[in-house]
């Protein structure tokens, strides 16, 4: 019997896709992993491949078409083999994207496990439930505890206060706020990120401010930095000879990476019913693209050099203008940079990625009469816009990091101290 | 301070209500010419005259109504109910008349009378004659709930009740007529609607009100001698419930434990429980716990009567379970 070949979800918020072109014709022979076809999913063109063997028996859809997820667009079976238009009889469809009886179960799981790892790049999976009296969990939270290491001394090992009393407060923390920056490690545990619960004000805070301007209530800090020591810096750095480009974006996203380190209060995703503060920095970076934009994540932004950031920005910038990302690339960001400096923009308000809370929007570096030290001079300036999304990041935690930001651009040595 | 019992305490807030207001009357069986079957309105036939002191006939329903209807027309009656397992009786005037007629007149009628008398068991008067119905009333919109637990509360809460513009169900402890305590003479007025810490502690709160007040307290002392420090919360009136009170100890003792003479299904407790997991949720340490009368008729042998009723062991044995003690 034949195998159904089906639309599969290749990008996390995928509903459909479009079979750009076949890549194998009716009567070709396939082995498993060939690519069949080539689709476009809301994000990206992706390879659809084969996951069982045999001959392509049948292209149930014409190249052009838009498939549902989960739909069939082709056959594969023995060579002269009966066909019908793939549509699955009702016991069919309850296996979904599975193949009929016949090939060998791997390709099934390999897909099973495919489609488990997409949206896992961007949603870690929870650690096991730890059992814990609300109260225990809220002081946990606010001392930085981890819970899952505490023996709990209540029923069925539940812990309880008196359980959080005898424990060492694991990491340096703010009092109720999120946890303290770790300038080189990520953290000792090695986890990518703490979440911390919403306490009534935090609750208050963003019940109202969703009220008054809507889901993601957004205000603006703007800046203005003194880039002649960044100009000076990049003038330095390309008499070193080989290796990429290092552009003023580049450094930018280097020195947002090492400030966010600092300001871990602002490198967090809302997720509704807590705010996750990311021990990981993974900036986005926006890039235009012919028909729209996508924001190609930089991973682990803070640990690399600025030549490794200026190589991949440029290699995801191109292959995104090509719309050759995978989801994972352009997934799981923690804050963005947008930039519209090349277009001659002085300055902007960048719209926030969600579930980031915040977004640095970079404007042109322009020659103005400023004073400085002094002296009324023409100076290399660039202005700065945060959008914040104030349920998690409030004004004063905004503005210390773009203080921030500003004097690591002003002395760009900063970023590596 | 004189020390009064708890009768006399309500005995002096009525004579002084009386005195000071010509409109409030009492009227109810026995009250007059016998002084009350508990004697809570000895001589006040002789003082006020059979106007004001109103003996009626075996005829709940029946006077709770004239009362209602006299409230209406702008006086301040108080009837006494022999006991509220009598006003059952009644309860169709209590839920339908006095409690609606403000919201069904569009306002332009209240209702300010006051229904009060003994509630919950006393000694081996069996399953018909020792009930527990705060929660019932507690129930209805448009009715307060009061229960007084000292001699100094009763009559500063009876005096706010009297004073109060819409209908208050007042529950007396049939048990608490001989308590003794100091109440201060004249005004003392205590508000409606405010819970009262009757003993501080830190480790715990036990959340009760009459006659579950005095077993909290013994509760409280034994559990000191074993290091836990509890906190009685006397809640004092049913409805409106001082939520805030109970929030505020919760806050600081993190456990807590819900005490009270009536039933456990719907009762007053389940209320408090409710108001506590929502609101402080982030604060418990443990789960709330109930202790309350057995879901049972009030058995009338002496034992099983023991048995089914609430006493400071089993309030006890709850906080150490919600110590995590047990």
């Amino acid at each position: 019997m034949a195998t159904r070949v089906v639309m599969e979800a290749l990008s996390p918020t995928m509903e459909e896709g479009r079979l750009v072109e076949w890549k194998k014709q009716e009567g070709e022979a396939v082995a498993v992993g060939d690519v069949l076809a080539e689709v476009e999913t809301d994000k990206a063109v992706m390879e659809l491949v084969a996951r069982a063997a045999g001959t392509l028996l049948k292209q149930v859809v014409p190249a052009g078409a838009t498939v549902p997820v989960s739909e069939p667009v082709a056959l594969i079976g023995e060579p002269g083999e009966a066909v019908d238009n793939g549509k699955p009889t009702p016991a069919q469809k309850q296996q979904g994207t599975q193949p009929a009886p016949g090939p060998p179960p791997a390709p099934a799981a390999e897909a099973e496990r495919a489609a488990a790892s997409a949206p896992a790049a961007a949603a870690p999976t929870p650690e096991g439930r730890v059992k814990a009296s609300p109260l225990a969990r809220r002081i946990a939270a606010e001392r930085g505890i981890d819970l899952g290491a505490l023996a709990g001394s209540g029923p069925e090992g539940r812990v309880v206060l008196r359980d959080l009393e005898q424990a060492p407060a694991a990491a340096p923390t703010h009092a109720g706020g999120p946890p303290a920056p770790h300038p080189i490690l990520r953290t000792p545990e090695g986890a990518a990120f703490t979440d911390v619960p919403l306490n009534q004000l935090r609750k208050t805070i963003a019940r109202r401010l969703v009220q008054s301007i809507g889901p993601i209530p957004t205000f603006y800090l703007t800046t203005e930095v003194d880039m002649e020591r960044a100009w000076d810096a990049r003038e330095a750095l390309k008499t070193l000879g080989d290796g990429p480009k290092v552009s003023f974006n580049d450094i930018i996203l280097k020195a947002v990476a090492a400030a966010l380190r600092q300001h871990p209060a602002c490198n967090a995703w809302w997720q509704d019913d807590h705010i996750r503060y990311w021990h990981e920095v993974h900036v986005s970076m926006a890039v235009a693209i012919e028909d729209g934009l996508i924001t190609p994540v930089i991973r682990n932004t803070d640990l690399k050099s600025l030549r490794e950031i200026a190589a991949e920005s440029l290699d995801l910038a191109e292959r995104a203008r090509e719309r050759r990302l995978k989801p994972e690339e352009y997934t799981g960001g923690t804050f963005s940079v947008s930039n519209l400096g090349m277009l001659d923009i002085d300055e902007f308000t960048a719209v926030i990625n969600p579930p980031e809370a915040g977004i640095l929007a970079v404007g042109r570096i322009v020659e103005k009469p400023v004073v400085h030290e002094g002296q009324l001079t023409v100076r290399r300036r660039l202005r700065l816009t945060m959008s914040c999304d104030h349920r998690v990041i409030d004004g004063a935690t905004g503005a210390r990091f773009l203080k921030t930001l500003k004097a690591m651009l002003e002395n760009p040595l900063a970023m590596v101290w | 301070m004189p020390t009064l019992t708890y009768r006399d305490a309500l005995n002096h807030a009525l004579r002084e209500e009386m005195a000071r207001d010509p409109d409030v009357f009492l009227m109810g069986e026995e009250v007059g010419v016998y002084q009350g079957a508990y004697k809570v309105s000895r001589g006040l036939l002789d003082e006020f005259g059979p106007m004001r002191v109103v003996d009626t006939p075996i005829t709940e329903l029946g006077f709770a109504g004239v009362g209602i209807g006299a409230a209406m027309v702008g006086l301040r009656p108080v009837i006494e109910f022999m006991t509220w397992n009598f006003a059952l009786l009644a309860i169709d005037q209590l839920v339908n008349n006095a409690a609606k007629m403000r919201y069904m007149s569009n306002g332009q009628v209240g209702v300010p009378a006051v229904f009060r008398g003994p509630g919950g068991a006393a000694l081996q008067l069996a399953a018909q004659h020792s009930q527990a119905f705060e929660s019932f009333y507690a129930h209805v919109p448009g009715l307060k709930v009061v229960m007084p637990a000292t001699p100094a509360d009763a009559k500063g809460l009876l005096k706010s009740a009297i004073r109060d513009d819409n209908p208050v169900v007042f529950i007396e402890g049939e048990m608490l007529y001989n308590l003794k305590g100091e109440v201060p003479e004249g005004e003392h007025v205590v508000p409606l609607g405010k819970a009262d810490v009757k003993r501080a502690g830190r480790d715990v709160t036990i959340v009760c009100h009459s006659k579950t007040v005095a077993v909290a307290l013994k509760a409280a002392d034994e559990l000191a001698d074993d290091g836990v420090e509890a906190e009685v919360l006397d809640l004092r009136t049913i409805r409106p419930l001082d939520t805030e009170a109970v929030l505020a100890s919760v806050a600081r003792t993190h456990r807590c434990v819900v005490a009270e003479e009536g039933w456990p299904f719907a009762g007053v407790g389940a209320q408090v429980v409710d108001t506590i997991q929502r609101e402080a949720f982030d604060e418990l340490d443990a789960p709330v716990l109930r202790v309350t009368g057995a879901d049972v008729p009030m058995p009338y042998n002496k034992q099983l009567e023991k048995a089914a009723k609430v006493d400071p062991a089993k309030v006890i044995a709850a906080v150490h379970s919600v110590l995590y003690r047990d």
